[in-house]
């Protein structure tokens, strides 16, 4: 039961699963390799093994500021974000009333607007306003972004969850509170962790609106990247590359080992 | 009543961000697209014109007068097209991967979500950079090809249309898979069990049970993947090779080179009807079928 | 609720007043350059900042025209831009630059000619110049052995069977159809239907045997052997070289474009005098020498050549012959008719 459930009855399911897992790891594999190459470009073919690029990255003071300002912004982002949304989730799923496909279309709709319109549009509005630009209108910018990107996997979970949960716990004299966080959050904890996770990469991915909205000081490192194309993009970034997906995997391994060992 | 106050009570937070942080700033662009555009970019506040809606359609041709220019509508039905292949391809992937996560034991689920998402942590130009290097002529798949002697002539994918779709759907793919493994997660599994006790072939366990049931996550990740794709821009550059304008791109253009920002927003803004109008009529016909059913 | 704010934004006030009164003493050591990534030599910006105790901090884009567009939109705050020719047009026009009088800089007696008086910026009221280029046709010499290729846009839009599907173009509106005005006789800036149909038709004939349109990876490209034709700028062309040696470097005899970069000061900017300073500094020859052997594009500072790497000093793509010299068309602002035209004809090619 445990050991991969019914699968056996669909075959092929985990053949398939593993040929997508080699299709995402595969350009990062190169990517990872090519991070050790002497060239002096990340699109070069391989010209001899080096650990310069790490070098040059560690010694980058402006790069290494941007990954601050990248990761600074996206984990404040997403956890507001992911916690607006799955507020917004809790309120339109299950349910139906009027006006439900408005709100449902208001709330996609940073998806909708062109990255480069958006990023003009709330230009205009923070220099009107007068926010200064810099790391909090960063992190107010991203927010809009990542609410409906952690929107949809949680309200996708929510969907089809059994009403019934909920009810009985208010039965038994749960405050709605209570029910919440003993019954309905545990329950669409993948979707929150789904909605978080595409979040976060989503907002440590984005170009256009962090380049417009960002102010001296606080560029973050795509944008960094992105205007490395005048003079050529150099094995730098695959460094910082690996050693981001480093750092992620090494977190991921101890929690899971950690995990392991409690349960 | 309680419900409906505390319904907004949820909503609220959400709302409230979108509205003040992008919906206030894009009736500001909303208004922009109605003014005439600046000599050098930026706009002239104090005068307005509707010229940016009719240039999605007209041009001026040599005599002033106004002729169908079908230049932009072919650059929307081809960003379309490919959205809508990019979001289709990207499922069929997607879903089988989806499935089998769901039936993984607990802590590995959660470990596996990690594992799909990680890739994207590093920089969207060096993963596409790493997709040239494979997928180019005395890359690691031509070469491949050839030594195998699947062909003896240069696989030539790179900068075509497949290898533009290969680099979206990679993109996208955790857009699609997270989604549909959380509607999936939940899925009793004694609820398939039971179906197969009563004689159901698989066929009849995926289109019964496994597929209506993750319909959300499929609706939500179709979303995720369609909407997005069509304002890319860099993938079609790098892997395609640029010979053809996307939204996105044309967009971008008139913000930059162009300098005619009011036509930039009434552009986003025609697209912007385009979805909105497309949502709402799936979301009828949703209602629709759904009131048929019950 | 009156009797309260006033007080309170008076103290304001007066808390910003000497801020306000005497940028100069209020002035921290600091500079905020915004700039392309990599476009200064790291080692560089180090020194002047051990040599003077200013810190840099660097903001980058990837284009004049973002870069025009966030400052257009209200995006300020920086110290030193870096705009081209063309764009400094612009900005002189929308307001957007201080005026610093440039030559009255002790260092601006370092600057050649042409450059000191450039048609963008007559007066070199309002920028430095750093570095410069041109965009030529580079192609590979062993896709036609024994054959010499005419110094003419014809062998890159109308090209010979070697080179057929086989050519890269820059993804830039003003480079490509400029390239094209060149070599069909017209102005840089054309701006008559007739010519513009022209344009397109040469390069609607020529767009099959393109292979890829972008701005990126040009050198790589070059250099890899993907393609064996390429618009490309003279200094990516001088890095292809050193990967490929069998390339060479076209200066097309109907005329091409020549770019110049400057150093320029946005209104707005918090450190004056500072930029000013890094402004003056980069016109050292050493300094500018320093910056051309990382980038492999020349200055215009006299007496950097003595500091410049053999490997620049003797390429003919980077140092430009005097024959040469002649066919430089500087690259220059259009009026608005023939930006609409030019992007009329670029939309209707890539649609």
């Amino acid at each position: 039961m445990t050991r991969a459930g019914d699968l056996w009855r669909f075959p092929g399911t985990r053949a398939a699963a593993f040929a997508v897992l080699a299709y995402l790891y595969l350009p990062i594999i190169v990517l990872v390799v090519l991070s050790f190459n002497a060239s002096d470009s990340s699109l070069a073919r391989w010209e001899g093994f080096s650990t310069h690029w790490y070098a040059v990255a560690a010694a980058d003071g402006n790069m290494v500021h941007s990954i601050e300002i990248s990761l600074t912004v996206a984990c404040i982002a997403t956890s507001i974000g992911t916690v607006v949304a799955t507020l917004a989730a809790l309120a339109t799923a299950r349910t139906r009333f009027r006006g439900r496909i408005a709100v449902e279309a208001f709330l996609a709709l940073p998806l909708v607007i062109p990255d480069i319109v958006a990023a003009i549009a709330i230009l205009l509005f923070f220099v009107m306003v007068g926010i200064q630009l810099g790391l909090l209108s960063l992190i107010l910018a991203h927010t809009v972004f990542t609410i409906p990107i952690a929107y949809l996997p949680i309200r996708a979970r929510l969907e089809g969850l059994d009403p019934a949960l909920a009810e009985a716990a208010a039965d038994l004299y749960a405050t709605p509170w209570q029910s919440l966080r003993r019954i309905i959050l545990p329950l669409i904890w993948p979707g929150i962790l789904s909605g978080a996770m595409l979040a976060f990469i989503g907002s440590l991915g984005d170009v256009v609106v962090s380049y417009f909205i960002s102010g001296p000081g606080s560029t973050t490192l795509p944008v960094y990247v992105f205007s490395m194309v005048r003079m050529g993009v150099t094995p730098t970034v695959n460094a910082v590359s690996t050693l981001l997906i480093a750092a992620s995997a090494s977190l991921l391994t101890l929690s899971y080992l950690l995990g392991r060992r409690f349960n | 009543m309680s419900n409906v106050r505390q319904r907004a009570g949820l909503l609220t937070p959400a709302m409230a961000v979108i509205g003040v942080l992008l919906v206030l700033p894009l009736c500001l662009m909303a208004f922009v697209s109605t003014l005439e555009r600046g000599p050098d970019g930026g706009v002239i506040w104090s005068r307005h014109t509707l010229d940016p809606y009719v240039q999605f359609l007209f041009e001026r041709d040599l005599m002033d007068r106004l002729v169908l220019n079908t230049d932009y509508l072919q650059i929307f039905a081809r960003s379309i097209g490919l959205a809508t292949t990019t979001a289709v391809l990207t499922l069929v992937i997607a879903f089988p991967i989806a499935l089998w996560m769901a039936f993984q034991p607990p802590q590995r689920r959660t470990f596996l979500l990690f594992v799909v998402t990680v890739p994207f942590w590093t920089n969207l130009l060096v993963r596409n950079y790493a997709w040239i290097l494979l997928l180019r002529n005395g890359g690691v798949f031509d070469r491949l090809a050839q030594s195998t002697g699947l062909t003896h002539e240069p696989l030539n994918v790179l900068y075509s249309p497949l290898a533009t779709g290969i680099g979206l759907v990679y993109s996208f793919l955790p857009f699609m898979i997270l989604p549909i493994y959380v509607s999936l997660e939940k899925l009793d599994r004694r609820l398939i069990e039971a179906a197969f006790d009563l004689g159901a072939n698989r066929w009849h366990a995926l289109t019964r049970i496994i597929l209506p049931l993750s319909m959300p996550g499929i609706v939500g990740g179709l979303i995720l993947v369609f909407v997005p794709c069509l304002g890319a821009f860099v993938t079609p550059a790098l892997l395609g090779g640029g010979k053809s304008l996307m939204i996105g791109s044309l967009i971008q253009q008139q913000f930059g080179q162009s300098r005619n920002w009011p036509f930039g927003a009434a552009l986003a803004f025609v697209l912007l009807a385009l979805i909105v109008f497309a949502l709402v009529l799936h979301a009828l016909r949703y209602r629709r079928l759904a009131g048929r059913l019950t | 609720m009156e009797r309260l704010t006033k007080p309170i934004l008076l103290a304001a006030c007066l808390a910003v007043l000497p801020a306000g009164a005497s940028p100069a003493l209020a002035q921290s050591k600091e500079l905020l350059l915004f700039n392309w990534s990599n476009y200064m030599p790291p080692d560089l910006l180090k020194r002047f900042e051990a040599e003077t105790g200013i810190k840099v901090t660097l903001d980058t884009y990837d284009s004049n025209e973002t870069m025009l567009a966030k400052l257009q939109a209200g995006g300020a705050g920086y110290d030193v831009v870096v705009p081209t020719g063309p764009t400094v047009q612009v900005m002189v026009r929308d307001g957007l630059l201080m005026k610093i009088d440039a030559s009255t800089m002790s260092n601006f007696k370092n600057v050649r000619a042409p450059f000191d008086k450039p048609t963008f910026d007559p007066e070199r009221a309002y920028t430095v110049p750093y570095m410069w280029g041109s965009t030529g046709i580079a192609y590979d010499t062993a896709k036609v052995p024994g054959v010499k290729l005419e110094e003419s846009w014809k062998e890159l839009f109308e090209p010979r069977q070697p080179f057929v599907g086989q050519i890269g173009m820059l993804k830039d509106e003003n480079e490509v159809l400029g390239a094209a005005a060149y070599y069909l006789g017209y102005d840089y800036c054309f701006e008559k239907p007739e010519e513009g149909q022209k344009v397109l038709e040469l390069l609607e004939k020529q767009k099959p045997a393109v292979k890829v349109y972008n701005s990126e990876g040009t050198v790589d490209r070059v250099g890899g052997g993907d393609v064996a034709m390429e618009l490309m700028w003279n200094g990516s062309f001088h890095r292809a070289h050193k990967k490929l040696a069998t390339v060479a470097f076209i200066y097309p005899r109907e005329g091409l474009a020549l770019w110049g970069d400057n150093l320029a000061i946005p209104k707005g900017a918090k450190n004056v005098e500072n930029a000013k300073l890094f402004l003056n500094w980069m016109m050292e020859p050493k300094n500018a020498a320093e910056a051309t052997n990382f980038l492999g594009y020349n200055n215009a500072i006299k007496g950097s050549e003595q500091y410049l790497d053999a490997s620049l000093r003797d390429d003919p793509a980077v140092n430009t012959p005097e024959e040469d010299q002649a066919r430089f068309r500087p690259m220059r602002d259009c009026p608005k008719t023939s930006i609409d035209l030019k992007d009329k004809i670029w939309t209707r090619l890539l649609r």
